[in-house]
C-alpha cells in the first residue's frame, strides 16, 4: 500500500520554487538552475509509474534534480577537457615574505559551516512556507524573497495594496510561529 | 498629542511595511511611541524584525514570477499528453 500519492497539477506550484532554491545553492546561475528545474518536472513526469510512493513526492523530485545537477556538471566538465589546476608559491615580488600558513583554510574563517547552517535554514523557511495557504506564500515569495514592488505584486495578482498588506501580515504572523520552535 | 497616538492594528501595519523599509519617517515615529506602552506590539515588532533578520542570512531565491508561468503552461502543455 503506498503511503504516498502522486499528483503533478500541483507539481509547479507546490515545489517549483523549493527545488529551485535546492539548484541554485548548487549550480550559481539563475537561468541553468530554471532549467534543470523544468527537466526535472518533465523526467518525473516520464516517469510517475515508477513512484512506489514510498517517499514524500519532494524528495523523490529531489531524487531526480539531484541527477539532472550531476548530469549539468558533468557536462560542462567534458566541454572543458580536463581540469587544471596550476598553483605557483611564489610569483611576484610583492608576495615574498609571505608565510605559507597565510595559505592555508583559516580554522577560525567557519564559511562551511554558515553555509551549511544556511541551507538548513533554507529548508526550514521553505517548509514553513509549505504549511501557509497558496496565495499567501505566493504573495509572501514575491514581496520577500524576490523583492518586488508593492504595485507590480498587485498588477500580476490583480489585488489591492490594502489586500496585499493583510495577506503579508497574516504570513509573517504564521511564519514567526512556525519558525519560533527551532530558529528563535 | 492624538495625532502621535495610533492603533494597534496601524502599529502592525507600520511595523509589517518597516519590514520593506516603505514605511515613511513620520510613521515610523508613531510606531516608537506606540511601542513605548504597548507591549504586545513590542513582541510583534520584535518577531517580525527577527524574522526578516532570517530571511536575509537564509539567502533563500524563489524562482521570478514569469518564469514560473512560463514553465507552468509548458509543464501543462506536457501534462495534458499525458491524462
Amino acid at each position: 500500500m503506498p503511503n504516498h500519492l502522486i499528483n503533478p497539477n500541483n507539481w509547479i506550484k507546490a515545489y517549483s520554487d523549493y527545488l529551485f532554491n535546492y539548484t541554485i545553492t548548487r549550480v550559481n546561475d539563475r537561468v541553468i538552475a530554471q532549467d534543470l528545474v523544468s527537466e526535472t518536472f518533465l523526467a518525473g513526469l516520464k516517469s510517475m509509474k515508477n513512484f512506489k510512493g514510498e517517499a514524500s513526492e519532494r524528495t523523490w523530485l529531489i531524487s531526480i534534480l539531484k541527477r539532472k545537477i550531476i548530469d549539468h556538471y558533468r557536462k560542462i566538465n567534458s566541454k572543458k577537457g580536463k581540469a587544471e589546476v596550476r598553483m605557483s608559491y611564489n610569483t611576484g615580488n610583492e608576495d615574498e615574505g609571505d608565510w605559507m600558513e597565510e595559505r592555508i583554510a583559516d580554522p577560525f574563517d567557519k564559511t562551511a559551516q554558515d553555509t551549511m547552517e544556511n541551507s538548513e535554514l533554507g529548508d526550514a523557511i521553505y517548509d514553513c512556507l509549505a504549511k501557509l495557504p497558496e496565495k499567501q506564500a505566493e504573495v509572501f515569495k514575491m514581496k520577500t524573497i524576490l523583492n518586488y514592488e508593492t504595485e507590480t505584486i498587485c498588477n500580476e495578482l490583480d489585488i489591492t495594496a490594502s489586500n496585499l498588506w493583510v495577506i503579508i501580515h497574516r504570513a509573517r504572523t504564521a511564519l514567526a510561529e512556525c519558525m519560533k520552535e527551532n530558529w528563535f | 498629542m492624538s495625532k502621535l497616538k495610533i492603533s494597534c492594528r496601524e502599529a502592525n501595519h507600520v511595523c509589517d511595511k518597516n519590514q520593506y523599509r516603505e514605511a515613511t519617517f513620520w510613521e515610523k515615529v508613531k510606531l516608537n511611541i506606540h511601542l513605548i506602552y504597548c507591549g504586545i506590539c513590542r513582541k510583534y515588532s520584535a518577531k517580525n524584525n527577527k524574522l526578516s533578520k532570517l530571511f536575509k542570512t537564509s539567502n533563500v531565491e524563489a524562482m521570478d514570477y514569469k518564469s514560473k508561468e512560463k514553465l507552468k503552461s509548458a509543464f501543462d502543455r506536457e501534462l495534458a499528453k499525458h491524462q
